[in-house]
């Protein structure tokens, strides 16, 4: 085998780690917006203030040793006529040296960790707005005690305002995630686990459920929603206005009228409730007219949407526990426009 | 010594050769090549599976396998990698070089090693046979509680995970209880344990780790196994057990695993450094202790796989600093490396290429670890792509490079057939180019926010572009796979001479002898005086020794081919077998009575008996 082809090959891969290394930079953190590189709470800033020190610390590692190691293929490949090389076993001052000066950094890594660990890990002052993070195959529920809220799939919170998550789970292990905002718990039946974090923006953002949890984990979405602290009282004022019962309202759209009556008469009112508070089988769908997307945050809350699954869930999220109650198509429109109102 | 007299003997050497032959064999080099077909068809498959993965990745919302089909690949894609790829291809490694370079005939018990390997083919033959009755395993390789319970589980998926996990789990004790006496016992004439090849050294330590650890694990499968098919409830918080303590048990197990993955890998690395830079090991001694110091610290590491479990800050403090120390003695084995490459006159001949590779992804690997090792970062980092890609980094950068590199070592050795440079420099490249690709954008996707384990992304999550690059990464792995496959056919078909007993100017003793060797690998035990034993005598001997010829088959007794450990096995397989979907109380009865009969035959054998052939 000849030497040159290696050689032009050897300098090929640093070539082409450079562009993939570029390409990666090229795809900034804004375009995700799932992202944990720019963070939005208090929570998120400590674990990211971490985790750039270890970063620029790993890269200072690595720029180095990875220098070391390629100077030295390149230094000491084999050239014609090169003596035999010194038969060196070791070096006792240099083990010594590279012992010392790696825990010197992991120290300098170390420090920070230990103090960031004990900070997010006290618990939140009085004050804070206490939600219950309740997991559920395959959807979350969020309860806010002292508002009487039961909501499902959209965790709305008031920004500039500490809220303290209890979180524990209905059957299987969870893991709830809040990428902007802080980091994540696991939730375990019986147990509560607490996160807590204080909003710097308003926005809508995306999350998942993080920890195994059966067939559709994947499709186990939510919303964050952070809005201000007034249009998060009105929110909460509006949610606690009793159902609108349009049955018993003669002028309200007939079709919506219909899709009350099919609601029940379907038994769809045996797994959802349609009152504030009230938990079952399925996500309380109160409001949920007014909610950005369905499906544990999955699609967007439009008719087309919504249509789509109530009509047949399984097609969406195989396995889901909503059963495929067989609506003919008209069925389904009045649901829309019944589930459509309750804004 | 009765060395000249065995020298004149005439030549021949015929060994038994045909099925039969290879079932009943308990000779360690065939029991090692049995090992590495296997091992390699399982880890093509848990290849193909990755492949289907990344193909359900190629775009948003993928519809190419349904969620459920998802599940069970990526659960098998795990285990396969993990116990039925790269743990059986380190124990090729064991089985085969452990011996020859002790310069000992056999391992301490053959007919034990025999049992291991059929123990573990059908462990591994019966966790993928889940695939035909549509329940492959699915509850992910760690199987956490309480998803695996039989409430939220009631398929036969899970059964056959922990009683596959169990079968295989016997084989690797088995096979661990082996090795570990052979090198306390079988080690050369004068070979002092500092005076032991380093492979030699890290699979010492493995076989400790396994020893310590593959117990945990069998506890775990064993108590969850009785939940599902008894009903208590030792997971069950409705009955008052508990999930996180299948956590603990897990990573207690898991974590000294992930070292059983990889020091055979150092080990390897360190073999081929030294001879392809012409010049010993840097540091032998610290290249020692590290590797113990990461084995016994990395039994006190655990729980670092389960900050976001909310343990509280002193044990998330304590499991930080002790990950983090593990870093030190992981950094003292890369500067050696270096230090061994440092001054030496390199080669780059295919082994030294995927060793050098190995170091370089490896340094990777290592550094992302650091940066979970943090708690508060690793509640971001933990259960996304970032994880997949540092432990990717760590085992397929690392151990894969490293096996690989291995294979082209000791190709030579094991098949008197030398693997052609330029097809394997292609290889290294192709993989190397694909390795990168596939799993370098995993970082940046996993930090910006791409969980784990998930069958599909959304479109607004705009991870798709990245997720492409992944997808082509993998299918240039899998050209990679098919050159290397390619060069092994073309080779072997080749008419070309015979590999020589040293092709690469070796330091130890597998380089002594005939490549491949005889039955009873040394004619005469070598004595041997320092570390490096085979340099040594060519340098005693003025610089190279002349080719060893082989002598007559039957020069040193051998013990006889047996059939007893398949027995044997046959009856772990079919006892444990019986607890796939309940526990079906003839079936236990059977393979009880098969395993008794075995071990009974196996133990009133005589392994030196005239067999009057
Ligand atoms: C057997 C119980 C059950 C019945 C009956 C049922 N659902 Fe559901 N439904 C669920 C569950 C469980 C979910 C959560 C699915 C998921 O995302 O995992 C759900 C989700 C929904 C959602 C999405 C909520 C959100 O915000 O994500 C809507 C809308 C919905 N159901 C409407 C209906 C309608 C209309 C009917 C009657 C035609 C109905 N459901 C009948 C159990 C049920
Ligand atoms: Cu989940
Ligand atoms: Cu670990």
């Amino acid at each position: 085998m000849s030497q040159t082809p290696v050689r032009r090959l050897r300098l090929g891969a640093p070539v082409l780690l450079l562009a993939a290394a570029m390409l990666a930079a090229g795809c900034a953190p804004d375009q995700y917006p799932q992202t944990t590189l720019i963070p939005r709470a208090d929570f998120a800033r400590e674990a990211d203030t971490l985790m750039r020190q270890t970063l620029l610390w790993a890269t200072i590692v690595f720029v180095l040793v990875e220098g070391a190691l390629l100077f030295a293929i390149w230094k000491f490949r084999n050239r014609p006529g090169a003596a035999e090389p010194v038969q060196t076993h070791g070096n006792t001052t240099l083990e010594i040296v590279w012992t010392i000066i790696p825990a010197f950094i992991l120290a300098m890594i170390a420090v920070p960790t230990v103090r960031t660990i004990f900070k997010t890990s006290q618990r939140p002052g009085p004050g804070a707005l206490q939600v219950e993070v309740i997991g559920h195959q395959w959807w979350w529920e969020f309860r806010y005690p002292e508002l009487g809220i039961t909501t499902a799939g959209e965790l709305v919170v008031p920004s500039g305002r500490t809220v303290s998550l209890e979180m524990t789970t209905a059957d299987v292990l969870h893991s709830f995630w809040l990428p902007q905002f802080a980091g994540k718990r696991d939730v375990f039946p019986g147990r509560y686990n607490n996160l807590w974090f204080k909003a710097e923006v308003e926005g809508n953002f995306p999350a998942q459920c993080v920890e195994f949890c059966g067939v559709q984990h994947g499709r186990m979405a939510y919303r964050i929603v952070s809005v201000t602290p007034e249009a998060f009282d009105a929110w909460a004022a509006n949610f606690n206005a009793p159902p609108k019962d349009f049955t018993a309202d003669s002028t309200a759209n007939p079709l919506v009228r219909e899709g009350q009556r099919l609601f029940t008469a379907k038994g769809c009112g045996g797994c959802h409730a349609m009152y504030p508070a009230l938990p079952l089988i399925g996500p309380n769908l109160h409001h949920v007219g007014s909610r950005s997307h369905i499906a544990a945050g999955t699609l967007e809350n439009t008719d087309e949407n919504l249509a789509r699954w109530i009509k047949n869930p399984q097609e969406w999220k195989t396995g889901v526990l909503m059963p495929n109650l067989g609506l003919t198509d008209q069925e389904t429109a009045a649901i829309v426009a019944y589930l459509r109102a309750n804004q | 010594m009765a060395t000249t007299a065995l020298e004149h003997a005439p030549a021949h050497h015929e060994e038994a050769t045909g099925i039969w032959s290879w079932i009943t064999t308990v000779d360690h080099k065939r029991i090692g090549i049995m090992y590495g077909v296997t091992a390699f068809l399982f880890f093509l498959l848990g290849g193909l599976e990755a492949l289907v993965i990344r193909m359900q990745l190629w775009g948003p919302d993928g519809r190419l396998v349904s969620a459920e089909v998802y599940n069970q690949l990526f659960t098998m894609h795990g285990t396969t990698m993990i116990f039925l790829g790269v743990m059986p291809l380190s124990a090729m490694y064991f089985n085969y070089m452990i011996p020859l370079q002790l310069g000992a005939r056999d391992v301490a018990f053959p007919r034990l090693n025999a049992f291991s390997y059929w123990v573990f083919l059908l462990g591994g033959l019966i966790i993928n046979a889940s695939w035909f009755f549509g329940a492959a395993p699915n509850g992910g390789w760690f199987g956490y509680a309480n998803l695996t319970s039989a409430q939220y589980s009631p398929g036969l998926n899970i059964d056959f995970w922990t009683v596959g996990l169990q079968i295989l789990g016997v084989a690797s004790l088995a096979a661990a209880v082996n090795f570990f006496v052979t090198v306390i016992n079988l080690r050369a004439p004068g070979m002092g344990m500092m005076h032991m090849p380093m492979f030699v050294w890290m699979s010492f330590i493995t076989q400790i780790l396994l020893l310590l650890s593959f117990p945990i694990i069998t506890v775990a499968l064993v108590l969850l196994m009785i939940d599902r098919s008894f009903g208590t409830h030792f997971f069950v918080p409705a009955g008052g057990g508990d999930p996180i303590l299948w956590q603990h048990l897990f990573w207690l197990f898991g974590h000294p695993e992930v070292y059983i993955l990889i020091l055979p890998s150092f080990g390897i690395v360190s073999e081929i450094l030294p001879v392809f830079s012409r010049k010993p090991l840097f540091g032998y001694a610290a290249m020692v202790f590290s590797g113990a110091f990461i084995a016994f610290v990395g039994f006190g590491v655990w729980a670092h796989h389960m900050f976001s479990t909310g343990m509280g800050p002193f044990a998330d403090a304590f499991f930080a600093l002790a990950t983090m120390i593990i870093a030190i003695p992981t950094g003292v084995k890369i500067f050696n490396w270096i230090g061994t490459v440092w001054g030496g006159k390199l080669e780059f001949k295919t082994p030294m290429l995927f060793a050098l590779g190995f170091i370089a992804m490896f340094i990777m690997g290592g550094l992302s670890g650091v940066m979970h090792a943090s708690p508060p970062a690793d509640l971001q980092q933990t259960d996304t792509y970032f994880i997949v890609a540092h432990f990717h980094y760590v085992l397929f950068g690392g151990a894969i490079f490293a096996l690989t590199g291995g294979a082209y070592y000791w190709w030579p050795k094991m098949s008197g057939k030398m693997l052609d440079e330029g097809l394997g420099t292609l290889h290294f490249w192709l993989m190397m180019i694909g390795f990168n690709l596939t799993f370098f954008p995993m970082h940046i996707v996993g930090l910006n926010g791409m969980p784990r384990r998930v069958y599909t992304y959304s479109a607004e999550s705009n991870f798709e572009l990245l997720n492409k690059m992944e997808t082509v990464g993998a299918f240039l792995l899998g050209l990679a796979m098919l050159v290397f496959m390619w060069n092994i056919l073309k080779t072997w078909r080749s008419h070309q001479p015979p590999a020589p007993a040293d092709p690469w100017n070796g330091a130890t003793l597998e380089w002594a002898i005939p490549s491949p060797p005889q039955h009873f690998n040394f004619p005469a035990l070598p004595r041997v005086h320092g570390r490096d034993a085979l340099w040594e005598m060519k340098r005693v001997a003025g610089g190279t020794l002349p080719e060893p010829t082989p002598v007559a088959h039957d020069a040193v007794p051998m013990p006889n081919p047996s059939w007893k450990p398949l027995v044997a096995a046959l009856g772990v397989a079919i006892t444990l077998g019986g607890f796939i979907g309940g526990s079906h109380l003839w079936v236990h009865a059977v393979g009880l009575v098969v395993l008794f009969y075995g071990v009974y035959a196996w133990a009133f054998e005589d392994p030196f008996a005239a067999t009057g052939h």
